[in-house]
């Protein structure tokens, strides 16, 4: 089918501001990719991939500048011993970044490997992120692959004394940055990666993830706060046999965030946990898209996505969970709920369960609602004062989220970040 | 402690009065029953003491300590002293109920301009009134109320209230659905707290609870008003013969 033509002039006007980098190895997966992107356009106003999501600034040819915000908190995962690997509007930063060995795992950038024949990645690079355009495209990504100008690949084959920080700061106001990563877990081994940052005035990242048999991959993102950053991100993940896979993201702040998990249990007995908590204020929208495919038996899916959001914002969760035909035994859990603190903000979502298979427990809801009065004033009449027991179920509507992140010093350092949401604003 | 003149509150929502001239006065040291048939204005007492929204105080007053009870907001009850154990006591998912107390010792203390108990203080003395309260550590670090059968419930009411040491204690219903050994623990907590200092209004449809807790002035009420008071005897006498001879007499 012809791309219309407004999505077509779009589409070639963003093309144009942007250049293939000298890519080695993973050129013909860039090239794969830019067909991909001209063979569906841009996403646009129209698509119903993104009918509560306005891509139009996520696609033009520049990015719209976004304020670089002057830190008033330490980074957020400061107080943890980790292995740092920073970029500063989305260019590596050497002489901010750890030496990047690590027993465990081994990391390179992905500079280095465009300019090599011969590397691991390029069984990975653009792979997953093609897989995972059907049944729904995400032209985004296919964009991502093929213009990326920087990333890591990481390659996990122990388990590593700590935890891997990709670390994203903001410093030019008008910066547009697209990050592809690639990530290998191998079999047996275990690693946790951390993303904190707002990356840029305009940020585009896919990470794709790859973990064999028995691996075990943690990721905990917290987005940046600058008011007035976009991104949009994939996270494009391949499940093994008996493999486990956790995610969490928390978005404070950002004008406007669209990310997606795309994740596929392809071995049997696979886990996979996806968990967000956004708080967002007045013109703050939060999009998050999950898609999870069982295609094993025995498989167990979590998504848990909360929200709280004030005066005007806007949260979606568009999630689906599709079960293959033979996927047996599967487990599959979705609940996306908002807590709207006044009748300005409003919550749009899209639950959908997708089953071929007929011996499987699936479950979703949604809701959304106020602060519960009767447990305010509970608390109220023990001499909490208003604001502060708002504050405290407020984290409660949060803590199902928070409670999916195994490690306890990485939750506690996430509840210290919304803790200081609500301080700000109350 | 406790004055209330001519109390007169109705629905906020609706054209309902449902007190209709309550007048109480509860002393430090003193402890009060009422009793009274379902629907003639127990709990609406209770709530409008507490400070809760949907009533309408058309007339009359409440002082506690000679301030103005009905001009303060629910927390400033509490810090002036005033504690109700619900009748219904609310579940709260994701609040520990250890990190609840501490917030609300602590919250009170503050607004009274005193220090705030430190943590290891505070630790010492939950563990030793939960013990008397057969309150296990598990218990504690759930959530507040959460998965509680009713006893405990009950007797998570009455911990806190020994964690807040009011001024003014207000019971509602708390003997409503608890067994009889539940019910004597939670009136073995209520009377650890007796002293010269403290009064306490309890609101019963049952004589059995002041089997338990010894009342010192026991009041009916009926249609919104206090119809009748008396000594312990009053009690046992609705006990016996019902509420119906008490309320023809005063008709």
């Amino acid at each position: 089918m012809a791309v219309p033509e407004v999505k077509q002039s779009a589409t070639e006007a963003r093309l144009a501001t942007l250049t293939m980098p000298d890519a080695g190895c993973t050129r013909a997966a860039r090239e794969d990719a830019l067909a991909r992107v001209l063979e569906t356009g841009l996403p646009g106003r129209r698509d119903e991939y993104w009918k509560y999501t306005r891509p139009d600034t996520l696609i033009t040819s520049d990015a719209m500048p976004a304020a670089v915000l002057k830190d008033d908190e330490p980074p957020i995962f400061d107080k943890l011993d980790r292995l740092k690997i920073v970029f500063v509007d989305g260019v590596f930063s050497p002489n901010d970044s750890d030496d990047l060995s690590l027993e465990g795992v081994s990391i390179d950038r992905l500079e280095d490997i465009c300019c090599k024949d011969i590397h691991w990645a390029k069984e990975l690079y653009g792979v997953l992120e093609a897989r995972g355009q059907v049944p729904v495209q995400r032209p985004l990504a296919a964009l991502n692959t093929a213009f990326a100008s920087d990333g890591v690949a990481i390659h996990v084959t122990g388990k590593p004394s700590k935890p891997i920080n990709l670390i994203y700061r903001h410093a030019s106001p008008t910066s547009d940055a697209i990050l592809h990563h690639v990530v290998r877990v191998e079999s047996g081994a275990e690693a946790t990666i951390l993303e904190t940052g707002p990356a840029a005035s305009r940020f585009n990242k896919c990470m794709e993830i790859d973990v064999a048999d028995n691996g075990t991959l943690h990721h905990v993102r917290a987005q940046g706060r600058d008011h007035e950053r976009r991104a949009a991100t994939h996270m494009f993940t391949r499940l093994g046999q008996e493999s486990v896979y956790k995610s969490f993201t928390l978005t404070v702040n950002g004008v406007l965030t669209r990310n997606e998990q795309i994740v596929e249990l392809t071995g049997d007995d696979a886990v996979a946990h996806v968990a967000g908590a956004c708080v967002g204020d007045g013109d703050f929208h939060h999009d998050d898209t999950v898609f999870v495919t069982h295609d094993a038996v025995n498989c167990e899916s979590r998504q848990v996505f909360k929200k709280v959001l004030r005066n005007g914002a806007t949260g979606v969760f568009q999630g689906k969970i599709l079960v293959k035909a033979g996927a047996q035994k599967t487990d599959g859990y979705q609940i996306s709920q908002s807590l709207l603190l006044d009748d300005d903000s409003q919550f749009l979502a899209k639950p959908e369960l997708e089953i071929y298979a007929d011996d499987v427990a699936c479950s979703h809801g949604s809701t959304s609602g106020a602060i519960d009065e009767t447990a305010l004033f509970y608390l109220r009449s023990r001499g909490v004062p208003t604001k502060d027991a708002t504050n405290m179920l407020t984290l409660a509507f949060l803590a199902e989220a928070v409670d999916e992140i195994e490690d306890g010093s990485l939750a506690e350092a996430i509840v210290n970040r919304l803790e200081g949401w609500l301080a700000r604003r109350s | 402690m406790l004055e209330i003149k001519n109390l007169h509150v109705k629905l906020e929502e609706e054209d309902k009065q449902i007190l209709k001239g309550v007048d109480l006065t509860v002393e430090a040291g003193k402890v009060h029953a009422i009793m009274g048939p379902n629907g003639s204005g127990k709990s609406t007492l209770s709530y409008v003491l507490s400070g809760r929204d949907g009533y309408e105080v058309t007339e009359g007053s409440v002082d506690l300590n000679g301030e103005d009870l009905l001009e303060m907001e629910p927390e400033e009850r509490a810090a002036a002293g005033m504690f109700l154990a619900f009748q219904y006591p609310v579940e709260i998912p994701g609040v520990g109920n250890m990190t609840f107390l501490r917030t609300a010792v602590n919250a009170q203390r503050k607004a009274r301009g005193e220090e705030e108990m430190s943590a290891a203080d505070f630790l010492k003395e939950i563990r030793a009134k939960a013990k008397s309260l057969k309150i296990d550590a598990d218990m504690l670090k759930r959530p507040v109320n959460v998965g509680f059968s009713g006893g405990e419930k009950k007797r998570n009411e009455i911990l806190q209230m020994a964690m807040l040491e009011p001024k003014l204690c207000i019971l509602d219903e708390t003997d409503s659905g608890l067994d009889v050994d539940a019910m004597k623990l939670v009136a073995e907590g209520v009377n650890a707290l007796r002293d010269q200092g403290r009064g306490f209004l309890v609101i019963t449809h049952y004589q059995r609870l002041l089997d338990h807790i010894k009342p010192d002035v026991v009041h009916i009420m009926a249609d919104g008003k206090i119809v009748k008071t008396g000594g312990p005897e009053l009690a046992l006498e609705v006990e016996n013969n019902g509420y119906s001879d008490i309320l023809a007499e005063v008709n």
